[in-house]
């Protein structure tokens, strides 16, 4: 009954969606206000029964109920509390039902709280937000219905794939589509802004805070999914330009313009039109990711089924909503009023600059990663673009990138003199020559971008405080804070990347137990192998020690894990995180002299990537509630003044 | 500075960086995307040695040979009617085993021996690398156990 109940839960949230675009298209049609009343109680109403049918299939998931086809297929009754949990979402069904659960829900919380939008503006914002839900409901409706029986039972389910069953996969998809969803609701917002011809700093202030928490999820996403195949996938690398993460970068990189050029929208009302194409530009983005990874036309571990049937439907939707919000821009582009002006010296040029940057960016993410799919469908040539590519194409623009973000937040609004900016500057400056200087004597074989990374990342690192530079500190607002801390993040994370590239030492023995091997002032002893049992695995264990010079003895053991149910082998890596780098140990197969495969990277200062990454969504959430408090104190103060007259 | 004027430098400075990045882009794909080969496509073809290529087929049953030093290995890749030989030095992916799916970059060397760098197994019991889709499987060494009908 409960699969049956959460199927009807679906439909009738479905229902509702139709509901509420019907009754936001009527609404602004005739500008009746009970309409808009109505749409807001609908939108809430939606937002409960798609959440309710979220509930019922984890439900399902946690019952191991092995009448349910999606349980059986991913799920098996022996597995750890915590896996079947995630394996609710861990597949192509249980993804989209939490994808349209989040968007619901998003729907509902802005029917509930938003007070500061012109209430036609809202209404339209509801209506386009119900609309692209309707195209994910009939998705999983007709296509992929989470809540299929299957006849006969089974005695027991097939598991999840082993590489999947990680804490971090707990985490890292619903992450990354509370980002996508946050985009959904900023596209929302300007097609409601759009349709009302209401394009300015109100419509910029309100959008906000939902470009910030969609970029704090995909930037923590992003972090997190970086640092599970790091450890997961045991090759020892953080970013292997693999479709499935330029799928998840390349909104993060739209959704990072849209929050600059949203900034300049709402504190000086400039770059109107940039930013509607922005946020159309970085839905599109998030559909695009959500097409590569769900249609399985990609080579990797993300696509779990290969179904043409639906990337076709994902396709078909793709278009509806692009195609439909670039004519609409096409359209209402001619009325948007010009906004406010600037110089080219100025806090507004340099975030022209950020935007322009990270646009073009976006595009060679974008073009390396559906060419060899285009070249595939025209002439049959297979193809792949890979790092080389990736790296030659982004990583220059990536440190001017840098560079601009360094100069940016010491700029005045509007107009500044570019000798005052050269004085506000220097000192970074000339910290970044003498670490060039001192990088390019002491170092052999760092390459160009790596050198000119971390020397870069030492004077970004300090020009990014700077603009807390005499000021009083108590009276510094919440968001200026966020910033700061968010672009001191990416000099963190940039010197990791830097560091990693250039000074990591790897060493690959076939070992017997009793042997040692040595990596820089590391030496690991290699004691024993043995074999150990999880809740549904079992594993060869290597038990090492390793010893930094004459340090402390640390007890380290990588793994080779055998899961029952999927028949399949995964190795578990062994870290062991140090203040100045981390210790990585692969054990690999044995051999029948009784040797064994071990493959040791000693890799300095690599955790500051993901810290830098946490501190970049750490500035993104202070600069959140910074916002949202404001926001809450002048409308507190609006509404006295208004009680008053 | 007018506002005519500044939509212009706008507009320029957009131009000029879609252009770089057209150019940048062509460039770095000319020289960086690699084509992928199966061993047919090898034979057919006769990739000059050193370039850069991805070699995709299937791990010949019984063909995977261990080295002395441990962390060698020598294989061969078949697609049903050619096969390549194969070396790699590292830790072989979870999920290679003979008989299976694999994708290796690498450069063929002046021996005609394939020396890969990076290998790929298929990921899962229901997962094919997407360059091998095409292969024909019925030489009856690929097992299509799938879950999903």
């Amino acid at each position: 009954m409960i699969a049956e109940t959460g199927l009807i839960a679906l439909w009738l949230a479905a229902a509702l969606a139709l509901l509420q675009f019907a009754l936001g298209a009527i609404g602004l049609r005739t500008g009746r206000d009970d309409y808009y009343a109505a749409i807001r109680s609908v939108a809430v109403a939606q937002g409960l029964f798609v959440a309710l049918s979220f509930l019922l299939l984890i439900w399902l998931f946690l019952r191991s109920d092995m009448s349910v086809r999606l349980v059986v297929m991913n799920s098996v009754s022996v597995k750890p509390f915590i896996y079947k949990f995630s394996g609710t979402w861990g597949n192509h069904e249980g993804s989209m039902l939490l994808w349209v659960t989040v968007m619901g829900l998003a729907g509902a919380f802005i029917a509930l709280f938003e007070r500061s939008l012109k209430t036609r503006t809202l209404v339209a914002t509801l209506a386009a937000q119900a609309f692209i839900s309707l195209g994910f409901y009939a998705f999983l409706l007709i296509s992929s219905n989470p809540f299929e029986r299957m006849f006969p039972v089974p005695a027991d389910g097939q598991g999840l794939n082993p590489l999947l069953q990680d804490p971090g996969l707990a985490f890292h998809p619903p992450t990354l589509y509370f980002g996508y969803v946050g985009l959904s609701v900023a596209f929302s917002f300007a097609v409601g802004a759009m349709i009302t011809r209401d394009v300015g700093a109100a419509f910029a202030k309100a959008m906000r805070p939902w470009v910030l928490g969609a970029w704090i999820f995909l930037t923590l996403g992003i972090t997190a999914g970086s640092y599970w195949a790091y450890y997961e996938l045991g090759w020892g690398g953080w970013w292997f330009w693999d479709p499935v993460e330029n799928a998840a970068l390349m909104p993060w990189l739209a959704a990072t313009a849209l929050l600059h050029s949203v900034t300049v929208l709402a504190t000086r009302d400039g770059l109107r039109a940039w930013t509607l194409m922005l946020a159309v530009v970085a839905f599109s983005m998030s559909m695009i990711g959500t097409f590569l990874v769900r249609s399985g036309i990609l080579t990797s571990v993300h696509a779990f089924a290969v179904d043409p049937e639906r990337g076709s439907f994902i396709l078909a939707l793709l278009a509806i909503y692009i195609g439909g919000a670039m004519a609409l821009f096409a359209l209402r582009v001619g009325t948007v009023k010009e906004g406010s002006r600037f110089e080219l010296v100025s806090r507004e040029g340099a975030l022209v600059a950020n935007n322009l940057l990270l646009s073009v960016i976006l595009g060679l993410v974008f073009i390396g990663t559906l060419y060899p799919l285009l070249v595939e469908a025209v002439t049959g040539d297979k193809l792949s673009v890979g790092p080389p590519y990736f790296n030659l194409a982004t990583g220059p623009l990536a440190l001017m990138l840098v560079a601009v973000m360094a100069a940016g937040p010491l700029l005045r609004w509007r107009r500044d003199n570019p000798t005052a900016l050269l004085n506000r500057i220097s000192i970074p400056i000339l910290m970044t020559a003498a670490a060039l200087f001192a990088l390019a004597l002491f170092t052999t074989d760092m390459s160009v971008l790596a050198l000119l990374g971390l020397a870069l990342a030492i004077g970004v690192g300090v020009a990014s405080l700077a603009p807390l530079w005499k000021r009083n500190l108590r009276r510094t607002p919440l968001h200026t804070y966020g910033m700061v801390i968010a672009h001191f993040g990416i000099a963190v994370a940039l010197a990791g990347m830097a560091c990693e590239s250039s000074f990591t030492e790897e060493k690959l023995v076939a070992a017997k137990p009793g042997d040692e091997i040595a990596v820089n002032h590391w030496t690991l002893k290699f004691e024993a192998i043995e074999p150990v049992a999880g809740p549904n695995w079992t594993a060869l264990e290597a038990r090492m020690t390793a010893q930094y010079g004459d340090g402390a003895l640390h007890q380290i053991t990588p793994q080779n894990r055998m899961f029952a149910a999927a028949q399949t082998q995964t190795s578990e890596a062994a870290l062991l995180t140090r203040w100045n780098g981390q210790l990585y140990v692969v054990l690999g197969d044995g051999d029948s002299e009784g040797r064994w495969q071990v493959r040791v990277w000693w890799k300095p200062f690599v955790t500051w990537i993901w810290y830098g990454g946490i501190l970049v969504a750490l500035g993104g959430f202070l600069a959140m509630i910074g916002r949202l408090r404001r926001g809450y104190k002048q409308r507190k103060q609006r509404e006295y003044a208004e009680a008053i007259v | 500075m007018k506002a005519k004027h500044q939509r212009l430098t706008l507009a320029l400075l957009a131009l000029v960086a879609l252009v770089g990045a057209g150019l940048l882009g062509t460039y770095a794909l000319q020289d960086q995307a690699s084509y992928f080969y199966t061993p047919s496509d090898i034979v057919a073809k006769k990739p000059e040695a050193g370039t850069p290529i991805r070699l995709g087929g299937m791990v010949e049953e019984g063909s995977i040979e261990p080295s002395a030093d441990g962390v060698t290995v020598q294989f061969i890749v078949q697609d049903g009617t050619a096969r390549q030989k194969v070396t790699y030095t590292g830790i072989t992916p979870d999920l290679f085993v003979e008989g299976s799916g694999v994708v290796a970059d690498g450069r063929l060397d002046a021996n005609g021996m394939f020396v890969a760098e990076t290998l790929l197994a298929k990921h899962d019991e229901n997962y094919i690398p997407r360059e091998l889709e095409d292969i024909d499987m019925t030489s009856g060494e690929y097992k299509t156990e799938t879950l999903v009908q």
